[in-house]
């Protein structure tokens, strides 16, 4: 009998063997060659993209998330939500059935409920909470950045599938705020585990979701790979093994795509992207980047107090020039401090026309002659200023061209956003913005709202007509009457003009052609559920 | 014997304590606020900035935090990275094979191909083949590494398809690393073809790096040799009727060592600088890459970890080599 039984189990193992080996044959694995580690695998304690793409995006979901591809929010886990009448109380109804991930560590015994909605937000809310400072020197960096602290007043458990947001003050972006990568769910029993176990840290190491993808392991600086999670709440993913191959070099990147080493890189070289739109293996998709790059006058030192003044020198930049030299084909003139991604883009709005005659008479106008400025030109590439030194010197030439003298100054970059925030700097700053969380309100109130003087608001510009606007289009839950708020607002910006709006970026996406339905991320992430290899 | 390895030793112990000032003090006169750095563009309160600062205790004098620092080293704390929170002695652990791997592949090739070519240059004085070694050492010592690696990995992985574009192994292969040497833990894995692969990608790095140690150690090793040839005991030697291999292998060899062996001790520190680069073209997950991101990040912590770690593992190299003086030429360990 024990005979018969060993033959079985080898034939069994045998067979299993064989189907195993077949299911590893047909497995699809996508490689993409991420530009660099992740900072760690909480998304709460980080504000980098690329540590938002190696855990917020595959491995956990949020109560909302954004469409892919868009920066519409949609239902994730929680499957409808209600906001009181006075805009102070939000109730979510969360979905059933939804299970977290199986690990080595932890095998769940229940599904997603309240408890992990309230878990994952009062960590971070409350000082006091057992698991806030269980990593050590962490802070909730976002959280705290989108003023979540004074505006969440509490958070309460209905029941088992519903918890209600009380707020301190009405704020229409919320819902918006609550589909950022801070906003992930992480599972209140796994972390009870870990705590019992003595070792509470780990659920920041390695975490467990109720995402697309599970982490299954990580090598910093070389590799992390995720598998499909096989009980996903949307349905399983169409490939089975997502690989991200660490690859900082961008022309190796390149090399990689070309040999079939990844299916998807991020950040191609600009000068690579004649030749990748040729390349008959490879896709380049290409998308505008939610983002603005502008140069910030210094409004409460005279003669930029003016608005005639500032838009006479917006009218002597030349700014097709800039695209052309700078963004080298790569950006789209801004007219309006919101990218046209984001909903509420005032499209009717008629940019300042590039007149450097007009522009020398109206300066003359004002009896501004002689003007000695200053240009900040930032240290570092970013997405919505590739290369920050040329763009002022072609602005310094333009400025020169209407009897201008400007001198180019720069700074090593903490110092640079340190010091440009100056009520009196002299001077007008180059420098930009890339969106948080699509809503309108994050780029107009963040950086012209009258809060931000000093500080995010480089300008210093507080207009009260701008100010009433965005105020107002904070405690309106309706989008069509917010809409149209912000689109007086950005009447109001083009006509006072604190900036003149430069460029947006962009983005290009190289993919293989055996990738199927990839979307660009407005937000700059890299979104793998959803897509298939042929 | 013992007192020379004392006396080496002792001068080791204030170098060490010197290493630790600079790598203190090195990253902290960069200007830049690391925690402002952190926030970036979105900025932070006043408040908040005060409270992250006291969190990594830069709001203390510097005199008590380079001594907290020092406290900390002696308990064998390294400090936490600001960036990634983890500990900074276990990150280097974790990338330093890596970079180990590298570099000894890389000072293997150039001793292996930089020594013969500079015996034989320097034998064959004046001949075609010392002309070509010697152009090619200095192509070599002056080729930029960047420009080198993509030259190299856009001919034999773009166009030849010989040798893989970056990492340490392919991806099909997955196995927990044990030793964090990627040619043992291929072997140890048992996979089929991993060492092979791990072989593969370590070809085009190793010579990218080996690059400007192998020129140099030709260069040397011929100009050492030379003076060696002119010296009146080789001339004895050859007159007694010793065969050209003996003369050259045993007489001339031995002592035109002594610098080439410096020079192999001091390419050490150049490639752990060469590896910076060669690590950011070829994926490569080693300390060079992490320093630098650390700088840029200005993280303090790291830094100082790291700089401290590299500047340990350079001292005992050359620790190593005066010790190795020694036993090739006993008259240095009497003398000293």
């Amino acid at each position: 009998m024990k005979m018969i039984n060993r033959k079985l189990l080898a034939a069994l193992c045998g067979a299993s063997m064989l189907l195993a080996g077949a299911a590893a044959v047909q497995a699809k694995t996508l490689v993409f060659c991420s530009e660099g580690s992740p900072e760690g695998f909480n998304p709460a304690f980080y504000t980098a993209g690329t540590t938002f793409d190696a855990s917020s995006r595959p491995v956990f979901n949020r109560l909302v998330e954004f469409e892919r591809g868009t920066t519409k929010v949609v239902p994730a886990l929680a499957e409808t939500w209600e906001i009181s009448d006075d805009g102070l109380e939000y109730t979510f109804y969360l979905r059933k059935g939804v299970k977290f991930h199986t690990t080595k560590e932890f095998t769940p015994s229940r599904d997603f409920n309240a408890d992990d909605v309230i878990f994952s937000f009062k960590r971070q809310l409350d000082k006091d909470h057992p698991f806030h400072n269980v990593t050590e020197g962490i802070s909730y960096e976002y959280f705290e950045g989108m003023s979540m602290p004074s505006l969440i007043k509490d958070i309460v458990k209905v029941d088992d599938y519903t918890v209600k947001f009380v707020l301190n003050r009405p704020e229409a972006p919320m819902i918006a705020n609550l589909g950022m990568d801070f906003a992930s769910i992480h599972s209140q029993e796994y972390a009870d585990k870990m705590m019992a176990a003595g070792t509470p840290a780990v659920i920041d190491q390695k975490p467990v979701g109720t995402g697309p993808f599970q982490l299954v392991a990580y090598q910093k600086d070389a590799v992390i790979r995720y598998k499909a999670h096989p009980d996903y709440w949307g349905g399983k993913a169409a490939i089975d093994d997502l690989v991200y191959a660490i690859t900082p070099d961008a022309s190796v990147r390149y090399q990689k795509l070309k040999a079939g080493e990844c299916h998807v890189m991020p950040y191609p070289n600009p000068a690579d992207l004649d030749a990748m739109a040729k390349d008959p293996d490879i896709n380049l998709l290409q998308q505008e980047g939610l983002n603005v790059g502008y140069l910030a006058y210094s409004t409460m030192v005279a003669p930029f107090d003016n608005p005639k003044v500032r838009k006479a020198l917006n009218m002597a930049i030349n700014k097709q020039a800039i695209l052309d030299a700078v963004f080298q084909g790569a950006g789209k003139i801004a007219k309006n401090p919101i990218p046209p991604t984001i909903w509420s883009y005032n499209d009717a709005v008629v940019d300042d026309p590039y007149d450097p005659a007009q522009s020398k008479a109206m300066l003359e106008a004002e009896g501004v002659k002689d003007l000695k400025m200053k240009i900040w030109a930032m240290p570092v590439q970013r997405p919505y200023n590739p290369n920050a030194r040329r763009m002022a010197e072609l602005i310094q030439a333009d400025f020169a061209e209407v009897g201008v003298e400007a001198e180019i100054v720069s700074y090593e970059w903490g110092e640079y956003l340190d010091r440009s925030k100056d009520k009196n700097r002299d001077g007008a700053v180059l420098l930009g913005w890339t969106g948080d969380n699509g809503d309108p309100d994050n780029f107009l109130a963040v950086l012209l709202g009258c809060d931000g003087v000093g500080g995010s608001n480089r300008a210093n510009w507080c207009y009260q007509p701008f100010e009433d606007l965005i105020q107002k289009a904070k405690v309106v839950a309706d989008v069509k009457e917010r809409t149209k708020l912000y689109e007086q607002a950005q009447v109001i910006f083009k006509e006072q003009a604190p900036w003149a709006t430069i460029a947006h970026s962009v983005v290009f996406k190289p993919v293989r052609k055996e990738v199927v339905d990839f979307k660009i991320d407005p937000f700059g992430g890299h979104i793998f559920y959803g897509v298939d290899l042929k | 014997m013992l007192t020379f390895i004392l006396k080496k030793i002792g001068v080791i112990i204030p170098t060490f304590l010197g290493v630790t000032l600079i790598a203190f003090t090195f990253i902290r006169l960069l200007p830049g606020d690391p925690v402002l750095l952190l926030a970036g563009e979105r900025g932070m309160s006043e408040e908040r900035h005060a409270r992250m600062m006291a969190e990594f205790g830069f709001d203390k004098p510097i005199i008590v935090q380079y001594g907290t620092y020092l406290n900390n080293l002696l308990h064998g704390d390294f400090g936490t990275s600001i960036v990634t929170k983890q500990p900074v002695l276990e990150e280097f652990a974790t990338l330093f094979p890596a970079t180990m791997e590298l570099s000894l592949c890389a000072i293997l090739f150039a001793v292996i191909v930089g020594l013969p070519a500079g015996m034989i240059a320097a034998v064959r004085r004046g001949s075609p083949f010392d002309h070509t070694v010697m152009a090619s050492a200095l192509t070599g010592y002056s080729m930029p590494i960047f420009w080198w690696g993509l030259l190299l990995i856009i001919l034999f992985s773009g166009i030849l398809g010989w040798t893989p574009v970056s990492g340490r192994i392919s991806l099909m292969y997955f196995f927990e690393p044990v030793t964090g040497f990627m040619l043992i833990d291929s072997l140890l894995s048992g996979q089929p073809g991993a060492f092979v692969s791990a072989v593969k990608h370590l070809i085009l790095p190793t010579i990218v790096l080996g690059t400007i140690p192998l020129a140099v150690i030709a260069r040397q090793t011929r100009s050492a040799m030379l003076e060696v040839l002119g010296e009146d005991y080789i001339r004895t030697a050859r007159a007694k009727g010793l065969s050209p291999s003996r003369v050259i292998g045993l007489h001339a060899l031995r002592n035109a060592m002594i610098p080439v062996i410096t020079v192999i001790g001091l390419q050490v520190g150049v490639l752990f600088a060469g590896a910076i680069l060669t690590e950011t073209i070829f994926s490569w997950p080693g300390i060079g890459k992490w320093m630098v991101d650390s700088i840029f990040r200005r993280d303090y912590t790291s830094v100082q970890g790291g700089l401290l770690l590299i500047a340990a593992i350079i001292m005992v190299v050359n620790l190593v080599v005066d010790l190795l003086y020694g036993l090739i030429n006993p008259r240095i360990r009497h003398t000293e």
